[in-house]
């Protein structure tokens, strides 16, 4: 069936089926590969997209469930090409990321949990990060990277 | 992995939801947050050949709350919105504070109640809390309804007293009484995850501080979650000392009966509970003002 979506504020129409995953139509149909895929289950936070503003997982969402909505994705984030975002670079300056296989996901996450919390605390910004796995940072930078942009 | 392919209806009105269910049956399966559902379908173990989205209802998407009818959850009504809820932070806390154990916020963002509770996993929170509020559901179906008291709506693991064609469409929970006072603890492996052990306790004091009502309900406790009645019957009279508390938990122990999992045998199940149900009861007897 047809379905229009909206990413990053551009509209996008494809002929899709209604079992496709909407991560898979950020990656597979309109080739934004930033959104990851790691589990498919609801449980590892790659594939964290905003959904009308708030954190949603893309695996546990169909493609057609999205049309009339507002999806945001990591490619959405940067202000312009070779530019990052005050997010983006305190996650360069402190060091929060490693492999990036898990960046988008939690930079999603933290873009949100920021503008509901512009000042939080350590606790907040680790209760935050709980449902996003990294399996190479050990969360420490990660927090630090938060707390830093939280400071600009 | 992926879904198996299926066909997707989207109603915009309950009642065309219902003449779908009633008219697919079996092979039919309401979709609302998709956060038990989908992760099933892409792993295979469910494979509906028709979903019937329930989010385009808008009209389910309702949370009212007043003194006498009490909080009225609609279907489509997201963790997220609950969690948020002025009323229900001031007249509910029990609420807030175990739907901030239920998984992420993430996840909460599109996961509902109400299909959380038709999931009925026995591990899950929010069944116990619902034991624990005395909440009752209200089930349609096309051409009828009726309201089940939640400790006659949850019948084993993923079992409910839902028929094929009804959909668990409100949930009705009771204001508490002044003197009230109410605490959710678990203990879980990671933030987020379901709990080895969960207890919702409510208790209210009368005009002297003494104990005039009690609730007590486990999750992880059972093949569903569990109403320790002896323990909280026992809890009527007392001071709500530190004594009473440990009797309580006492009675628990021999209440529930813990299925065991990966994460925790049924003996340390059990001795969750018997360091739980203190902490519970104490916690809520100091908010009972
Ligand atoms: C990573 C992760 C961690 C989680 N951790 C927890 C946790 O710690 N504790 C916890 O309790 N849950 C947890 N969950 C599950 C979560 O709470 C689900 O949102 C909830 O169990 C299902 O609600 P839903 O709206 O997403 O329902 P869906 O997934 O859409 O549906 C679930 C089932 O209920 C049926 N259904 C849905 N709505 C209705 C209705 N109105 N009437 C009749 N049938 C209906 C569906 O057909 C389906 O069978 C977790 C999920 C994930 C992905
Ligand atoms: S891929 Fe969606 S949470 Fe892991
Ligand atoms: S940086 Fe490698 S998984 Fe997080």
């Amino acid at each position: 069936m047809k379905v229009t979506i909206r990413v990053n504020g551009v509209e996008h129409t494809r002929e899709v089926e209604p079992r496709l995953l909407l991560s898979d139509f950020l990656r597979h149909e309109i080739g934004l590969t930033g959104t990851h895929v790691g589990c498919e289950h609801g449980v590892c936070g790659a594939c964290t997209i905003l959904w009308d503003g708030a954190p949603a997982r893309s695996c546990l969402a169909f493609a057609v469930q999205a049309e009339g909505h507002e999806i945001r994705t990591v490619e959405g984030l940067a202000p312009a090409p070779g530019k990052l975002n005050p997010l983006q670079q305190a996650f360069q300056d402190a060091h929060g990321l490693q492999c990036g296989y898990c960046t988008p996901g939690i930079l999603m996450t933290m873009t949100a949990f920021l503008e509901d919390n512009p000042k939080p605390d350590e606790a907040q910004v680790r209760e935050a990060l709980s449902g996003n796995l990294c399996r190479c940072t050990g969360y420490q930078h990660i927090v630090d990277a938060v707390l830093l942009a939280s400071q600009a | 992995m992926k879904p198996a392919p299926f066909a997707w209806h989207a109603p915009e009105d309950v009642a065309e939801a219902l003449a779908l269910k009633a008219s697919h049956g079996e092979a039919a399966r309401f979709l609302a947050g998709g956060q038990s559902l989908v992760p099933a379908m892409n792993f295979r173990v469910a494979q509906p050949a028709v979903l019937v989205d329930l989010n385009r209802v808008s009209a389910l998407d309702s949370l009212n709350f007043d003194a006498a009818g009490g909080l009225r959850i609609g279907a489509m009504c997201r963790y997220r919105r609950i969690e948020r809820d002025a009323e229900v932070a001031r007249h509910l806390p029990l609420l807030v504070e175990a739907l901030a154990e239920v998984a992420h916020p993430q996840i909460r963002t599109r996961g509902t109640l109400a299909g959380n509770l038709s999931h009925a996993d026995p591990a899950s929170e929010m069944p116990a809390v619902m034991l624990a509020l005395e909440a009752r559901f209200l089930l349609r179906r096309q051409g009828g309804e009726r309201l089940v008291a939640a400790r006659d709506f949850f019948l084993g693991p993923l079992a409910t007293a839902l028929a094929e064609d009804e959909m668990l469409a409100e949930i009705h929970i009771p204001a508490l009484p002044p003197g009230s006072g109410t605490a959710f603890l678990e203990v879980a492996r990671r933030r987020g995850d379901y709990a080895m052990m969960g207890v919702a306790a409510v208790l209210r004091r009368g005009p002297d501080g003494r104990c005039v009502a009690a609730r007590l309900a486990l999750c992880s406790a059972g093949p569903t979650p569990i109403l320790a009645d002896r323990a909280a019957a026992n809890l009527v009279g007392t001071r709500l000392t530190g004594e009473d508390f440990a009797a309580a938990a006492a009675l628990v122990v021999t209440e529930i009966d813990p299925m065991g999992s990966v994460q925790a045998s049924p003996a340390y199940q059990r001795h969750l509970a018997g360091v739980l149900v203190p902490r519970a009861l104490a916690l809520a007897a100091e908010r009972a003002a």
